[in-house]
């Protein structure tokens, strides 16, 4: 009914304000008495470095956690919100980080749970469908009703949580990271969505580290810095370095000095590899290169990465890791022969969430010397290692000790990136190395990378993130149906020319182009 | 010797497999809400004691039958209150449910019957068999499907009912959503405590109606650790048919079927011993075989 368009009257509540807000974990300030206020249907934006205190202000918001101290009122009325259900009730609903899904249930299952359409005291299968369409449609969030959740991609997994919301009838929408897992074109995709949600004059707080995403959706944004407002800003009048500058509270440089090296021996040999999504593979990288691979999403580069790491079988073809076949080798073999791997997903194939920080960051080194010896761990290296990978990597975290799942996201990030960094392995595996990030992060995790090949090692980059790519590599592949289709030199390479061969253009296929 | 396989094998084959089926099916809503449930076994071991103990003191099978699930729903309760409200190690306090319910039924034997190993008195009348009209007419038929106790008509009603609330019911998804993650289940405003001590209550009261199935249906008599590993027999149960009631169902009738084999075979040619091992023999190969098998999600 509302014709909102984020410049209400000036004189109307804002729909969220919240004052004054404290919470501590144990020794850990995570929020220092924060205030938000967002104006009903505006998008707005909370940005801040990784352990800001974000997502535990908006688990306040939501009902999961409640403040220590501090106020939240709701359209100028002072309220409490004491649980998920409150929340909702108040019209307020989340998408976290990692998703609240379960994946033996059905969509429409899962859409409704917790609030079922019932028919003689029974679920209601068809009015559950029912509701996937019909708000599919109106939204233009088109999901799957009878598919399994353990079958969709992460671009569904998204919509499905975003239509839940919806479904509980929320008018404030919180997502947490939400581009942090998705392609750009999935990205451009959720913006429509929240555009879509602006227009029926639905409020969105919306949590990027990505400045260019967050001045091209937001309204006005709130910067958070160690559990304090660090800025308040409207985002029309700002800019990606002034927002930097208040996260971070320094200058953040973008860019850095590569210096030209001769590439050395090849680390990593493949030739004609085949496997699932993977059509005759070959190439090289040597040591003191950076290899990037671009491509859109779903064209084989995960695939590819698995293949070399030995999680996934080939069919055809070699792999050689320094000069050494590991073609039908182990993960651990191939990881003895000298080989570092940053796994996309790190969450799932990264990191054991119920371990210590400090065990985290020994697996996979753990019964070699110096961290193990005659057969039996050095607690003591060990404890050294963890000590000073935490330093070096600023992963913040109470304690060594202090299990992975109580870190923030982007620093159980961190644990992996540092875990396979730590030891000088000739060939460096990362796929999207900065996803989850913060900026200033991003900007070391991208030195210590650049570092490792003028030391010696050879990388090869898989990332979403263009511009990474091509500051980055010395050499760029381009992937596409599972074919590496094209090579550049980076110095060659801009956005235009890259994203033509990404679209598949220099082939001259006649063929549909692949729908991921 | 006789044939192995005939109609009254088929008859009591039913009447052994219902104890384990309800069991069963009682750890199967826990296990679906997140506890896995080894005090099975002790819940009904309760069940049986105090069915014998209620027909005693009042003379009615059917208070006896409401004593065996009310004293088993209450172990259930205990069960409960240190696994979800403590957060205790199921595994741990189900095996000491198990031994308390040994010694604790034991002792009191001795307390309220005065006697050491078992009581047996001719005068007690337990559940009577039920007789259906024209079924029971039916020659083979009639035979195997009529003349059994409530508890086990009961236990193929409990079979269908079980199905719909898991499934068609929405408690029984908030259970299911529960079992497979609960923060996540949680955070749709789900009460996850609530849901797990439902599912708790219901494993004792169905543990209740096994055991009261084993003391008081069959034979009246209770005997010192009578449920002679049926509750563990039920768990395997359970993993063979994939926490599913139907599937459960089968599994049940398979090990039912062992003992009752094991009991027509003893006093043939093969020593006893070897032929008593027999429903055990089979729940390990079943075991073996579930474990062999790929895992593979369980679905409606
Ligand atoms: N359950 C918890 N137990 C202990 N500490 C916690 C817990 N949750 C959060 N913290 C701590 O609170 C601080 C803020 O965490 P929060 O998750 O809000 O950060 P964030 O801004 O969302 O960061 P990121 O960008 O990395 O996701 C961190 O130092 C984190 O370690
Ligand atoms: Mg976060």
């Amino acid at each position: 009914m509302s014709s909102v368009t984020g410049q209400e009257s000036s004189n109307a509540p804002p729909v969220v304000e919240m004052r004054g807000i404290v919470k501590r974990f144990n020794q850990t300030v995570a929020l220092n008495g924060v205030d938000l206020t967002v104006k009903r249907g505006e998008v707005h934006a909370i940005v801040g470095e990784n352990g800001a205190g974000k997502s535990t202000l908006m688990h306040i918001l939501a009902g999961l956690i409640h403040p220590d101290r501090g106020q939240i009122a709701l359209n100028g009325q002072p309220v409490t919100i004491s649980s998920v259900e409150s929340a909702y009730a108040h019209g307020i609903a989340m998408v976290h980080q990692h998703f609240m899904l379960l994946s033996s249930l059905s969509v429409a299952e899962n859409l409704t749970l917790g609030k079922e359409p019932t028919r003689r005291g029974l679920f209601d299968r068809i009015a559950a469908a029912q509701a996937v369409i019909n708000l599919g449609q109106r939204y233009n969030l088109v999901v799957n009703h009878a598919a399994k959740v353990a079958d969709l991609s992460v671009g569904d997994l998204q919509r499905l949580e975003i239509l839940r919301a919806l479904y509980r009838g929320a008018e404030i929408l919180i997502l947490d990271e939400p581009t942090g897992v998705l392609t750009p074109q999935e990205a451009q995709g959720l913006f429509r969505v929240i555009r879509e949600l602006k227009r029926d004059g639905k409020t969105t707080i919306f949590i990027s580290h990505k400045l260019e995403e967050v001045l091209e959706i937001s309204d006005s944004i709130t910067v958070l810095r160690d559990g304090h407002v660090t800025g308040t800003l409207v985002t029309s009048q700002t800019t990606a370095p002034e927002i930097a500058r208040m996260m971070v509270g320094r200058e953040v440089f973008l860019k850095f000095d590569k210096p030209q090296i001769t590439p050395g021996k090849p680390v990593l040999e493949c030739v004609e590899l085949c496997g699932p999504g993977v059509q005759q593979a070959t190439f090289q990288v040597r040591a003191n290169e950076i290899v990037g691979i671009a491509g859109v999403a779903g064209n084989g580069q995960s695939e590819l990465a698995d293949l070399i790491a030995g999680l996934l079988p080939s069919t055809a073809g070699t792999v050689k890791i320094c000069g050494q076949d590991v073609t039908q080798a182990s993960v651990s073999a191939r990881r003895i022969t000298g080989f570092a791997n940053v796994p996309e997903d790190r969450y799932k194939h990264g990191l054991a969430a119920q371990g210590s920080v400090s065990d985290n960051l020994l697996m996979g080194v753990h019964d070699k010397p110096p961290l193990s010896r005659h057969g039996l761990l050095d607690l003591k290296a060990i404890a050294n290692r963890a000590v000073e990978l935490i330093k070096s990597f600023s992963i913040k975290t109470e304690k060594p000790a202090s299990r992975a799942s109580t870190l923030s996201g982007g620093n159980a990030q961190r644990i992996v990136i540092a875990r396979e960094l730590a030891d000088n392995k000739p060939f460096i595996l990362v796929a999207q190395p900065t996803r989850g990030i913060d900026i200033a992060a991003s900007e070391f995790v991208r030195e210590e990378i650049l570092k490792r090949r003028n030391d010696g090692a050879g990388v090869l980059l898989i990332s979403a993130d263009l511009s990474e790519v091509i500051s980055l590599s010395d050499r760029i592949l381009v992937m596409y149906d599972g074919r590496i289709i094209g090579e550049l030199p980076a110095a060659e390479a801009d956005e235009t020319r890259l994203g033509l061969l990404m679209a598949g253009i220099r082939e001259e296929t006649t063929n549909a182009s692949k729908t991921a | 010797m006789p044939a192995i396989f005939d109609v009254a094998l088929l008859a009591s084959t039913i009447r052994l497999f219902t104890p384990i089926l309800l069991a069963a099916l009682g750890g199967m809503f826990t296990s679906r809400a997140g506890i896995f449930n080894v005090a099975l076994e002790g819940m009904m071991l309760f069940g049986s004691f105090f069915g014998v103990v209620g027909v005693f003191w009042t003379g009615s099978a059917y208070i006896g039958l409401a004593l065996a699930v009310l004293s088993a729903t209450i172990v259930a309760l205990i069960f409960g209150f240190f696994v979800i409200q403590f957060k205790g190690d199921a595994t741990i306090i189900g095996l000491a449910i198990n031994i308390l319910a040994l010694g604790l039924t034991t002792y009191t034997m001795r307390l309220i019957f005065g006697v050491t190993g078992g009581y047996y008195d001719p005068n007690l009348q337990g559940l009577p068999n039920i007789t259906i009209p024209i079924i029971s007419d039916i020659p083979l038929l009639g035979q195997v499907v009529s003349g059994h106790s409530i508890i086990v008509y009961a236990a193929f009603v409990i079979v269908g009912l079980a199905y719909i609330f898991l499934f068609r019911h929405p408690v029984g998804l908030h259970l299911r959503a529960v079992g497979e993650n609960p923060q996540a289940a949680g955070s749709l405003g789900i009460h996850v405590k609530r849901v797990q001590y439902l599912s708790v209550i219901l494993c004792g009261m169905l543990c209740g109606l096994a055991g009261a199935q084993l003391s008081i249906s069959i034979v009246t008599q209770f005997v010192e650790g009578m449920t002679a590993g049926r509750g563990f027999i039920a768990l395997v149960a359970i993993m063979f048919g994939q926490a599913h009631p139907v599937k459960i169902l089968g599994a049940s009738l398979l090990f039912g079927l062992a003992y009752a084999a094991s009991l027509r075979l003893q006093g043939g040619a093969i020593p006893t011993q070897f032929v008593a091992m027999l429903p055990y023999v089979a729940t390990i190969l079943v075991l073996i075989g579930t474990r062999l098998r790929p895992r593979q999600s369980s679905t409606t």
